[in-house]
C-alpha cells in the first residue's frame, strides 16, 4: 500500500484518477494549485486507486495523505 | 630461506619468535601482516556486507596507486592494531595528487585511538601544505573509549580534525565517501566536507546510535530510518549523493573532483568540449508559454551543456532547486536552476540552504556560475514562517551576493518576488542578466497582484462582471512587466533567443573569465544562518 502525499501546502486543483483505476509509477495522480503554479502529483509505485482522500477545491498541507494505491 | 642464504655482514641477524630473522625479512614479515588489515572474519563479515578492504578501496580510487604512505607502522608494538585502523597517504586521481585518509574497518571497527588521530592530523596538515585536495573514506564505530583521554580532549585530539577541516574548507576541495557507518563525534568528518556520497545500505550518520536513543531518550527507531544512507541524502540533507555500490562512489568522487582545481589559488582544467546531442524538441518547444504549466528543467539543462556532463549533487533533496557541476565548452560551470516540475520549483528552506551551499562551494574554487531562473518566489504560509524561512533565504542571498566568479543569470520564464533576488537578479552584480522573450520579472505574479490590488474593486463588482474585469487588470499588468519594457529600462542586458543560449553562454563566459574582483573589505560577513 502507497499514500501518495501532498507535497506541500496548497487546493486540489484536479484530481485526474478515479477509484479503481490501475495506475503506473510517476503517473500524475493529483494537480494542486499553490503559489500559483499547478503541482502535480504523481504516483511512486504502480497499482490500483483505491481510496481519494480530497476533493477538488480541498485545502491540503503539506505530507496530507491526498490518496491510497494499493 | 631465500633471504637467509643472501646474509652478509650487512644483514644483521635478528632472534625474533626463537628464530634466527633477517632484519629485511622481519621488515617483509611485518609488512605483511600489517597490510592484511585485522582478523579475516571482519574481512569476512565485510564482504558480506558488499565493502571492500580499505586497501582495495584505494586501489580503485588511485590513477595507479598510493605514492607515498606514512605511518603505515603506527602503533605497531600492539600487534592487533595494523596501521592502527586507518590509512593515510598521497596518490594521484586524474593525475593530481591528493591527499587521503581511510579507515580499516577490520580493524576494532575503524575506531579512533591516539595513532590514529594523529594520522588523520598529519595527513590533513600535509593537505595544508601542499594546499592539495583531501579526500576522508569514511568507515569508523567512533572513538575507543578505553582510549579516550589520549584521543579525546587534548589539543592533538579528535577536535583537531575538525578545526584542520574547518581551516582546509574552501582551500582545498575536501571530499567524503561514507561506506560504513560515521557515528558520534565522527559525523563531524562528513559535516565539514564539501561533498558526502553515501553507498546505500552501509553508509550512516548519527550522534547517537538507535540502542541509545532508546536507553537515554526512550525512543525506538531502526538505524536506517534514523541516520541511513537515503535519509541523510533526501531528508536531512546531510548526505549529498546516494549511491549504490563502492565503486560507484568512487567513480562519482573521481568525476567530481574533474571538475575542480587542485586548491583555490587555480582555475580547474579545461577539458575537450563535447556538443550538444541532436534533440528532437528545441528549447523554445520544451518552455511552456503558459507561466503555470510545469515542465522538466533537465531538459533545458541537456540543451546547453557538453553532453553527459552533468555531475549533480543532492539530487534527492529539494529537488524543487536542481544543482549540479556541468562543463559549457569543455569549461566547469556550476548551475543552479528552478525544477518547475517539483513543488512548482518554489523556493522553501530546504532549497534555500541547498543553493547556498553549492554557491559556496563553486565560488571558494573559482567555478562560474549560471542561474536559470523560472522561480514563482518564496513559499508562503505558516509552515514556512515557523521554520524561519526569511534567515534561509538570507542565506541563500548571502552566498550568492558575495561570490566574485562570473556570475550568468537567465530569466527562462518568471522570476516573482524573492526568487528574482536569490537566482541572482540585476541588483546583485551578476556580469548579466539575461531573458527569454516571454520572461516575466514582477513583485509577484499577474493573478496575485491583481488580487492583491484591485480586491475591494472587485468585491464590489456584481459577480457577472468580475470575471472580465480581473482578466482586462491582468492584462495590463501583464503588459506594464512585459520584458521589452525591461530592457528599455535596462533591467536586463539582452533579450535573447531560447535557442541560441549556449552560443550566448559559451561566448560570454569566455569572456568573463579574464574577471578579477573582491567583493568587499572585512574580516568576514556576519552569516544570516
Amino acid at each position: 500500500m502507497q499514500e501518495v502525499k501532498a507535497s506541500m501546502a496548497g487546493n486540489v486543483w484536479k484530481i485526474v484518477v478515479s477509484v479503481g483505476e490501475q495506475v503506473e509509477e510517476g503517473q500524475d495522480i493529483v494537480i494542486l494549485e499553490s503559489m500559483k503554479m499547478e503541482i502535480p502529483i504523481a504516483a511512486e509505485a504502480s497499482g490500483t486507486v483505491k481510496e481519494l482522500k480530497v476533493a477538488e477545491g480541498d485545502f491540503v498541507n503539506d505530507e496530507d495523505v491526498l490518496a491510497v494505491i494499493e | 630461506m631465500h633471504l637467509r642464504r643472501k646474509e652478509n655482514r650487512y644483514t644483521k641477524v635478528f632472534k625474533r619468535g626463537g628464530r634466527n630473522m633477517s632484519y629485511l625479512e622481519e621488515l617483509q614479515g611485518r609488512i605483511q601482516k600489517i597490510e592484511k588489515g585485522g582478523k579475516d572474519k571482519y574481512h569476512k563479515s565485510n564482504e558480506e556486507k558488499g565493502k571492500l578492504f580499505v586497501r582495495k578501496r584505494l586501489e580503485l580510487l588511485f590513477d595507479a596507486g598510493m605514492n607515498i604512505e606514512d605511518a603505515f607502522f603506527a602503533n605497531c608494538m600492539d600487534g592487533d592494531l595494523p596501521s592502527d585502523g586507518v590509512v593515510t597517504g598521497i596518490g594521484k586521481v586524474n593525475n593530481q595528487d591528493v591527499c587521503v585518509m581511510a579507515n580499516d574497518s577490520t580493524v576494532k571497527a575503524g575506531s579512533w585511538g591516539k595513532r590514529t588521530v594523529e594520522k588523520i592530523l598529519r595527513i590533513q596538515e600535509t593537505a595544508m601544505k601542499l594546499e592539495l585536495p583531501m579526500i576522508y573514506l569514511v568507515d569508523s564505530a567512533g572513538a575507543r573509549i578505553t582510549d579516550q583521554i589520549e584521543m579525546f580532549p587534548g589539543r592533538r585530539g579528535a577536535g583537531r580534525i575538525f578545526h584542520n577541516q574547518i581551516k582546509l574548507s574552501g582551500r582545498v576541495p575536501q571530499v567524503c565517501l561514507l561506506f560504513g557507518p560515521s557515528a558520534a563525534g565522527g559525523a563531524y568528518i562528513p559535516a565539514f566536507c564539501d561533498i558526502v556520497i553515501m553507498v546505500d545500505g552501509n553508509a550512516s550518520m548519527y550522534l547517537g546510535s538507535p540502542r541509545m536513543a532508546e536507553k537515554v531518550i526512550g525512543e525506538k527507531v531502526s538505524l536506517e530510518e534514523m541516520g541511513g544512507a537515503a535519509m541523510h541524502c533526501s531528508v536531512s540533507g546531510v548526505g549529498d549523493v546516494l549511491v549504490k555500490t563502492e565503486e560507484e562512489a568512487i567513480h562519482y568522487a573521481q568525476n567530481y573532483l574533474s571538475y575542480f582545481p587542485a586548491n583555490f589559488r587555480t582555475k580547474p582544467n579545461k577539458v575537450e568540449a563535447k556538443p550538444v546531442p541532436a534533440f528532437e524538441k528545441s528549447i523554445t518547444d520544451i518552455v511552456p508559454e503558459n507561466q503555470n504549466a510545469p515542465f522538466n528543467m533537465y531538459d533545458l539543462i541537456d540543451r546547453i551543456i557538453d553532453e553527459g556532463s552533468f555531475c549533480e549533487i543532492k539530487k534527492k533533496f529539494a529537488a524543487e532547486l536542481i544543482t549540479g557541476l556541468a562543463r559549457i565548452d569543455g569549461s566547469s560551470v556550476g548551475i543552479i536552476a528552478n525544477q518547475p516540475r517539483v513543488k512548482g520549483g518554489v523556493l522553501f528552506t530546504d532549497s534555500a540552504d541547498k543553493a547556498a551551499k553549492f554557491i559556496q562551494l563553486c565560488d571558494a574554487f573559482n567555478i562560474p556560475l549560471l542561474f536559470l531562473t523560472d522561480v514563482p518566489g518564496f513559499m508562503i504560509g505558516t509552515k514556512v514562517e515557523r521554520q524561519g524561512i526569511i534567515r534561509h533565504g538570507a542565506k541563500m542571498l548571502s552566498a550568492m551576493s558575495e561570490v566574485t566568479v562570473p556570475k550568468i543569470s537567465v530569466i527562462v520564464r518568471k522570476a516573482y518576488g524573492a526568487g528574482l533576488y536569490a537566482m541572482s537578479g540585476p541588483a546583485f552584480d551578476p556580469d548579466c542578466c539575461l531573458a527569454f522573450p516571454n520572461a516575466q520579472i514582477a513583485v509577484m505574479g499577474p493573478e496575485a497582484a491583481v488580487n492583491a490590488v484591485e480586491a475591494n474593486k472587485i468585491a464590489q463588482l456584481p459577480e457577472e462582471d468580475r470575471a472580465a474585469f480581473i482578466k482586462q487588470k491582468q492584462d495590463e499588468y501583464k503588459e506594464n512587466i512585459d520584458v521589452y519594457r525591461l530592457a528599455s529600462e535596462m533591467v536586463i542586458d539582452a533579450v535573447i533567443d531560447p535557442n541560441t543560449l549556449r552560443q550566448e553562454l559559451v561566448n560570454r563566459f569566455s569572456i568573463y573569465a579574464a574577471k578579477n574582483v573582491s567583493f568587499t573589505e572585512r574580516k568576514h560577513g556576519v552569516y544570516p544562518v
